[in-house]
């Protein structure tokens, strides 16, 4: 026992500063490999830990955070200030939301290490829907139930392929492969010999409705009162756990962290509705105001962010993506919360499908669906999902979206030509698995390096 | 799960100690292939038990019959005085029977309070309980004097061979566990890693706990075990004290089923 005496360290008190013991397990690649933000005291050893992290590859959020920056800078100066403007961001962040969402989409099935190929034309097949239910002469059903069938009809596509992979364990990319092929065809039908669906009538309240969601604006001052409420309840709630926590002697990060946390969160708060409330229209129309899809995108994200990160559910997607064999011998179902998985997919899809309905004003057989499931899932990769299963937050899919919004957005702004917006988004892509891939090689050879 | 109360008064306790579990005349057969035969043992509280024998002479079956995960084909298996059948590993869990197999089955990409309270998360309403769970996980690691991680926080990826050793030992134990089976718990770990495992295996019979270790290795039977039981081709060719036996004799017993010792 004298072992344990001189090894007292962190144990059922963690207000005590994390003692160094046991010096074999100190190797540089397990200092790095530990968050350093549950370690640190102060925001002075948060710093140094994060430094040491990430020059060792563990770069988290970093790469895609900087390409964001390096876009920005790079299509500023080629398009001569026009890209920065704030009616151009605006427009930017319109056309990354339907990226954001199928990005969303995915994460559920990746974080299992599964694939899902189908969400496009989920994304189509909900747009069609919805846009049908809509129409007058026609179904004038109103605008929430034609959403919320929209939704089922997805989930229950999503609900087939998790049962497929599930329980016959097929791959799930062969099944979400054939489930694209019949998406496809299912969107064909459902939009007919017509082959277009419009919504942008502003006489029918419910298709008017849906139109607004995309350019809809909240009032400016609506806006700011919307972004206080919201900051204040967000600062309110990390202050009171974090310093909870840390009262408690439980982990949790240094205060200075916790308030960097709130301070960035307010500022991209304020930063996103002082641009969006800058009037953007033409001479004789003011346009301004937060579009409506910025706070839809917002209760997504954070229902999914509670989901994955607080409930059993999310803790049993991780686990499985981990280790299924853990999993299953901890005594959780794989099959029920893979199929979920892929219900909570189709769903996420789907509502990317209401987003493009909204934002384009209607659909037609023209969507791209096989483009855009790709984006979808090059949107997780980019934001640091891992293609192979359990690593990787819904959070994530919001930056990733960005970065390919980013680049449609600018090329477009050029007048550069489809085939050469298809090569640099190809590119970054093929950038963002090489990190993955390289930081992922980093740790494996770290813990090898330890056995 | 069915159980029987029964007095025992022909089995005779061992060393003083009343046995946890006794298993008596338990045979069980793959088709042509008898891997256990006739097989008693016992497991008393306060104790480290070695089960030691080469390949194939049916420790890994007889571990599978404990957890629940084969039935024998026949043979008693008392429990605490009462006759149990034991049919699946809910079951052996139900008893307090915790095998730490030698995989771990850890998730790598969880955190160490994550990893302890797989499958049994405590909840708040339908969000996760994470201070009361990450509080417990802290107590039962001190409890068994695993202080050298960091953060109880950090996932497991980062963690030693013997850190995650010690990890699924303490998830083992958290449940009220009477009886942990440990397989090969030192396995490709270095000297110090493997000290610290055999440490953590003391605790746990300081706490009152019934251990049995699986092993191969010698060195690690005559450093922790209180008593030693070999097996050898499906049948138990010794038990006893630790004392009785030497390097030699194990030796003998694991791989000619005798000893002239």
């Amino acid at each position: 026992m004298a072992k344990a005496e001189e090894e007292l360290g962190q144990g059922s008190s963690g207000a005590t500063p994390p003692q160094v013991a046991a010096p074999v397990d100190l190797t540089a690649a397990a200092l790095d490999a530990v968050p350093p933000e549950i370690l640190a005291e102060t925001l002075g050893q948060y710093l140094r830990a994060w430094f040491a992290r990430v020059s060792s590859g563990a770069t988290g959020a970093l790469p895609v955070v900087l390409g964001l920056v390096v876009i920005a800078i790079a299509f500023e100066i080629w398009t001569q200030g026009l890209f920065l403007s704030p009616g151009n961001l605006v427009n930017l962040f319109i056309e990354s939301m339907v990226f954001m969402t199928l990005g969303m989409a995915e994460i559920f099935v990746l974080l299992l290490g599964e694939i899902d190929l189908s969400a496009g034309y989920v994304l189509a097949v909900g747009a069609a829907i919805a846009g049908l239910l809509v129409q007058k002469p026609g179904p004038d059903w109103p605008w929430w139930l034609a959403i919320v069938v929209a939704l089922v009809c997805c989930g229950v596509t999503g609900a087939v392929w998790g049962t497929l992979v599930s329980r016959l364990h097929l791959p799930s990319f062969v099944v979400t492969l054939a489930g694209l092929l019949i998406m496809w065809g299912v969107m064909l039908v459902i939009l007919g010999n017509a082959g277009a669906i419009s919504i942008s009538s502003p006489i029918l309240v419910n298709q008017h409705v849906l139109y607004e969601f995309v350019w809809g604006n909240i009032p400016p001052l609506a806006g700011w009162i919307a972004l206080a409420l919201v900051a204040g309840i967000f600062s309110v709630a990390l202050w009171t756990r974090d310093s909870g926590r840390r009262r408690r002697g439980l982990v949790a990060p240094p205060p200075g962290l916790t308030a960097i946390k709130i301070g960035f969160f307010v500022a991209a708060g304020i930063a996103v509705v002082a641009i969006c409330n800058v009037n953007r229209g033409a001479v004789t129309q003011v346009v301004e105001g937060v579009p409506w899809v910025v706070p839809i995108v917002f209760v997504v994200l954070l229902i999914w962010v509670f989901l994955l990160q607080r409930t059993k559910f999310g803790r049993y997607v991780y686990a499985i993506g981990g280790n299924p064999d853990a999993a299953r011998r901890a005594g959780i179902s794989l099959p029920g919360v893979r199929t979920w998985a892929f219900v909570l997919a189709g769903v996420t899809a789907g509502i990317s499908g209401i987003l493009y309905l909204s934002w384009q004003g209607g659909t037609s057989t023209n969507v791209n669906g096989g483009q855009y499931v790709l984006y979808g899932v090059a949107a997780a990769v980019i934001g640091g999902t891992s293609l192979f299963g359990g690593r990787g937050k819904v959070a994530q899919a919001v930056l990733g979206g960005l970065v390919i919004g980013a680049i449609y957005n600018g090329l477009y702004l050029q007048a550069v030509q489809v085939q050469w917006q298809l090569i640099a988004t190809g590119l970054v892509l093929v950038g963002a698995v090489l990190i993955d891939t390289l930081s992922r090689r980093g740790s494996l050879s770290g813990s090898s390096a330890r056995i | 799960m069915t159980v029987v109360d029964v007095a025992h008064p022909d089995v005779p306790a061992v060393g003083g100690q009343p046995s946890l579990l006794r298993l008596r005349g338990i045979d069980k057969h793959f088709g042509a292939v008898q891997a256990l035969y006739q097989v008693d043992l016992d497991l008393p509280a306060n104790e480290v038990t070695a089960l030691c024998g080469d390949n194939g002479a049916g420790k890994s079956v007889l571990t599978r019959c404990i957890a629940g995960i084969h039935q024998p084909d026949s043979g008693e298996m008392i429990w605490d005085g009462r006759h149990v059948n034991i049919r699946g590993p809910r079951d052996a869990a139900a008893l307090g029977i915790e095998v730490v197999y030698q995989d771990l089955a850890l998730a790598d990409n969880l955190d160490i309070v994550q990893n302890m309270f797989l499958g049994r998360e405590r909840m708040h309403r339908i969000f996760l309980d994470e201070d009361s769970m990450e509080r417990a996980a802290a107590q039962t690691l001190a409890g068994l004097g695993v202080t050298t991680v960091r953060s109880i926080r950090q996932p497991v990826a980062s963690l030693s061979g013997g850190q995650r050793q010690a990890v699924a030992v303490a998830k083992a134990v958290m449940w009220n566990s009477k009886l942990v089976v440990l397989d090969e718990p030192t396995a490709a770990l270095g000297v110090v890693q493997t000290r610290m495992v055999l440490d953590l295996v003391r605790r746990l019979k300081d706490h009152g706990l019934a251990v049995m270790v699986i092993t191969h290795n010698l060195n690690d039977v005559f450093e922790v075990a209180d008593r030693i039981a070999v097996l050898h081709l499906g049948r138990k060719v010794a038990e006893g004290p630790a004392s009785d036996f030497d390097r030699q004799s194990v030796v003998d017993f694991m791989t000619t089923g005798s000893s002239a010792r």
